[in-house]
């Protein structure tokens, strides 16, 4: 169920876009009303949804310490693992976002005879989630050639670097291969992996196919139906420039592509890739480890009923005296 | 109850691979030595902790108060709009994965709902059901479920299952942190008044008499004599501390399980002779005589209720700074919460040490600093005079504590006490200490008695840790700087690891000071005879 739900979804999307496009004529509707509604979706709820966290305060200085802290001089603080100012932070932020640190710590916990419990190193998922992510990027970079009359110099370095292997004609991008071959590990690892079956959800595989979808038909347009780029650089430039124009002859892969990434789109500010976000409001990360050195402000810091010494030393003022204690009133 | 007599090699087989029935369709079961038991109602009354009563976990009935499921979510409500932390985590996990083997419940139990991932999923399916547009409306296919009373006692089952280690925030890309989640998870508890006795009693000891164990001034009076009268024994020196002493330097402030039982009462007496021998101009407080705070384990306002004491009573008494005993949790609420919630303690000043005249400047907000940094300070700066041989007899690992490593970063100065005290140190394997470091398996208050099982399943990655050491170099004694660790490792190590006995750095330090004007030291601090040294004794 948790896995077909997802598969039937990503099904009768393609569906959806093939009946509309072949029989109902709808090319506008997929090529350029979905696009646009999805992008401000997409663009709106990522603001809705950073604007809601950023709207409940960080009451506490609460970094997860994963080195050694600031202390005396003599002791090697370690700074990217426990930053005490803000250089530092961003420092582990970057080392987080762009090479998933945390993730690159990640051991295997196994049980031997003996009993022995043994932690074995795990890069595996590290290696994928890096590969998926920047190959994701990449992609998404790359395809900004289709939304500007000249191509930045900047994508033709992405293009080429991509491209260094050479081979094929059009020339094959590696990042192609590395995202269909990380997407399809993700999703294996959640079916094969008893543990990570047992804690996936729907909402887990959803995006995964989705994505799959993606890749494929994108891959299968470039390589194999060699689809009309004249063509889909004309409906690119008309969405970007808010002419939009429906050319002939640029295919139903292109429609569900196109669709299968507005769905992506839209469904991705309710959903957990909102991490994309909010990994960077993360307290736990984002934070310099100097609370003892500098006072942190909870906003809604409120006076509460203590026990007074006052009133302590009423409870006990004879027990005190017996034994010498100082008391404040005879 | 029956006791829990399950032997060692029955409990560790293990099975880490989760069942097929979904986590969602497997209703919770309570089970014996599991859990602890209910809070009593005088205690919750004392502090005025809402809907106290008679109820048992075993049984169906909870005695719920009507309406309990708006108060639960009307205070979701309130938390995620006053923690983004709890806002945050409740959205982003992408259920990767890589915090599931990570939990100490999770290793030694193998019970799936020990995933830290899935501690959480217990509440944020509550979550996605009710503050979720997607949850609303499809349900369970969205991982979204209805709050039941089935599920209350799972949060209940659960979130008292996790010692808040942070070992899993370690690990996660978004550093989602499950003590975040449980925390929030407990607070909510607390509002059905459902506590646990073993923390809601030392919490309204700690209210009213200023410690968790209710040890009133006359009687840690007499427990601290006592002390002075074996450091008599050992050493032939008279020590005379003080007690709510106006005008002194430094307020020493430390766990009161120190006091009570040991082995931290050796770790005490450390204190006792080290600052005795510096001639530290410090003072003991009967008020603020807790230094760890288990209303932490409660609610955030129950804690600062608790920690208000150690300022109010450096104020009272005209301290310059004040010095903290070993301790873990007592750490992170010193060092993330106290100067938040009741600072800002600008009548102190930034701690100098009177010996060596460092300024602890990381302390300049807090003004409260660690005795593993005092005395790391003091050793480096060649202030102690020490004889690591008295020390020969054991074999030290070092435990690091949760929270001293995760939620504070003290991972060298202990380290660095130890070798200078003992000659032979022994670390662990690396994926089992410093910030990988391994609960004891009892924090959070859960070091009773009746949950005994939990406790040593908790404790089972740690104690597999020392065995290996144990068995490898003939490591006998586990150092520690934690008041919680000294009394559970205990236990945990005579269930796994026999043969293994657990100290206080401070003991150790103390064993290895050579003070002016002792005797020839024959005995240790637990006045056992020293080994090599009786030997002495005779051919004198
Ligand atoms: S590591 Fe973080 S994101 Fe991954 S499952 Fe655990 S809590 Fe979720
Ligand atoms: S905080 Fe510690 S005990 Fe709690 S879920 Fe995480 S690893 Fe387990």
């Amino acid at each position: 169920m948790k896995i077909l739900f997802p598969f039937v979804a990503v099904m009768t999307l393609i569906i959806v876009v093939v009946a509309g496009v072949q029989f109902a004529n709808l090319q506008f509707l997929f090529g350029v009303i979905i696009p646009y509604a999805a992008l401000v979706t997409f663009t709106a709820g990522i603001i809705y949804r950073v604007i809601k966290w950023a709207g409940s305060p960080v009451p506490f200085c609460i970094p997860t310490t994963c080195g050694q802290q600031k202390s005396m001089p003599w002791i090697k603080q370690s700074k990217l693992e426990n930053p005490s100012s803000s250089l530092w932070v961003i420092g582990r932020m970057a080392l987080e976002v762009f090479f998933f640190r945390s993730l690159f710590r990640n051991i295997k916990t196994e049980m031997r005879e003996g009993p022995k419990v043994v932690y074995g190193s795990d890069k595996w998922l590290w290696m994928s989630g890096l590969a998926f992510h920047w190959s994701f990027l990449i992609i998404l970079l790359r395809h900004f050639r289709f939304f500007s009359v000249k191509v930045p110099y900047l994508i033709h370095v992405i293009e080429s670097l991509d491209s260094f292997l050479q081979i094929g004609a059009p020339l094959f991008y590696m990042t192609d291969a590395v995202i269909l071959a990380a997407v399809t590990y993700l999703f294996i690892r959640r079916i094969a992996l008893p543990q990570i079956k047992y804690i996936s959800l729907a909402a887990d595989y959803f995006p995964l196919l989705l994505i799959l979808g993606i890749a494929c038909t994108g891959v299968m347009m470039r390589y194999f139906t060699k689809v009309d780029v004249v063509g889909v650089k004309q409906l690119a430039m008309g969405l970007m420039t808010f002419n939009p124009v429906i050319p002939n002859g640029i295919g139903v892969l292109l429609y569900i592509h196109l669709f299968l990434i507005s769905v992506l789109f839209a469904y991705f500010p309710f959903s957990k890739l909102v991490h994309m976000a909010g990994v960077f409001l993360s307290p736990t990360r984002n934070m310099a480890n100097n609370s003892r050195m500098v006072r942190h402000i909870n906003p809604w810091n409120y006076p509460v009923h203590v026990h007074t010494y006052e009133e302590y030393e009423n409870d006990f003022r004879e027990k005190m005296k017996m034994v010498e204690i100082p008391v404040d009133k005879e | 109850m029956a006791k829990f007599t399950t032997k060692p090699n029955e409990l560790s087989k293990i099975n880490l691979i989760p069942p097929q029935t979904e986590w969602m369709d497997t209703p919770v079961e309570i089970k014996e030595h599991m859990f602890c038991h209910p809070a009593k109602i005088k205690d919750l009354e004392t502090v005025g902790f809402p809907n106290a009563r008679e109820w048992k976990p075993t049984e169906e009935d909870w005695k719920l108060p009507d309406n309990w499921e708006r108060t639960i979510l009307e205070g979701m409500q309130s938390l995620l709009k006053k923690y983004r932390s709890f806002s945050l985590f409740m959205d982003i996990c992408v259920r990767c994965g890589a915090c599931a083997d990570k939990c100490h419940f999770f290793i030694g139990s193998g019970d799936p709902k020990n995933m830290p991932v899935l501690r959480a999923e217990l509440m944020r399916s509550v979550y996605r059901g009710n503050f979720t547009l997607a949850g609303k409306i499809l349900k369970k296919i969205s991982g979204a479920r209805d709050l039941t009373v089935n599920v209350l006692k799972e949060w209940w089952y659960y979130f008292y299952q996790c010692t808040e280690c942070r070992r899993c925030s370690v690990f996660c890309p978004y550093g989602i942190d499950q003590a975040e989640i449980t925390m929030m998870g407990r607070e909510l508890l607390n509002l059905l008044g459902l506590n646990i006795g073993w923390i809601a009693g030392p919490v309204a000891a700690c209210y009213m008499k200023g410690n968790h164990l209710g040890l009133e001034p006359h009687t840690i009076k007499s427990s601290i004599d006592l002390f002075v009268d074996d450091i008599e024994t050992i050493t032939g020196i008279k020590i005379t501390p003080s007690f709510n002493r106006k005008g002194a330097e430094i307020l020493f402030v430390t766990p009161s399980g120190d006091l009570f039982a040991n082995p931290g009462t050796y770790t005490a007496m450390g204190y006792l002779m080290l600052f005795h021998e510096l001639g530290l101009d410090y003072t003991w407080s009967t008020y603020a005589s807790e230094g760890g705070n288990f209303g932490f384990f409660t609610t955030n306002e129950m804690a600062k209720r608790l920690n208000s004491k150690i300022y109010a009573e450096a104020k009272r008494l005209g301290v310059k700074w004040i010095l903290g005993g070993e301790c873990g949790h007592m750490w992170r609420v010193l060092s993330q919460y106290m100067d938040t919630w009741n600072g800002p303690a600008d009548f102190l000043e930034v701690p100098v040490s009177p010996i060596t005249g460092t300024k602890f400047e990381n302390t300049r907000a807090t003004k409260m600093v660690h005795i593993s940094e005092f005395t790391a300070d003091l050793i480096k700066n060649g202030k102690l005079k020490l004889d690591k041989s008295r020390n020969d007899h054991l074999k030290v690992t070092f435990h690091d504590s949760c929270n001293t490593s995760r939620g504070m970063g003290l991972l060298e100065e202990p380290r660095y006490v130890l070798k200078n005290v003992c000659n032979h140190f022994y670390e662990m394997p690396e994926n089992t200490i410093r910030e990988k470091t391994f609960c004891c398996g009892s924090g959070t208050g859960l070091n009773a008695s009746e949950n005994m099982e939990l406790r040593m399943r908790g404790g089972f990655p740690r104690a597999n840790a020392v065995k290996h050491v144990h068995d490898k170099h003939g490591v006998n004694m586990l150092a520690n700087i934690c008041a919680i660790d000294r009394a559970t490792l205990s236990a945990s190590m005579d269930y796994w690891v026999p043969g293994v006995a657990v100290a206080g750095t401070t003991e150790l330090v103390a064993n290895a000071l050579v003070m002016k004007g002792e005797i020839e030291r024959t005995l240790d601090i637990r006045l056992e005879p020293l080994p090599g040294k009786e030997a002495s004794e005779e051919v004198n």
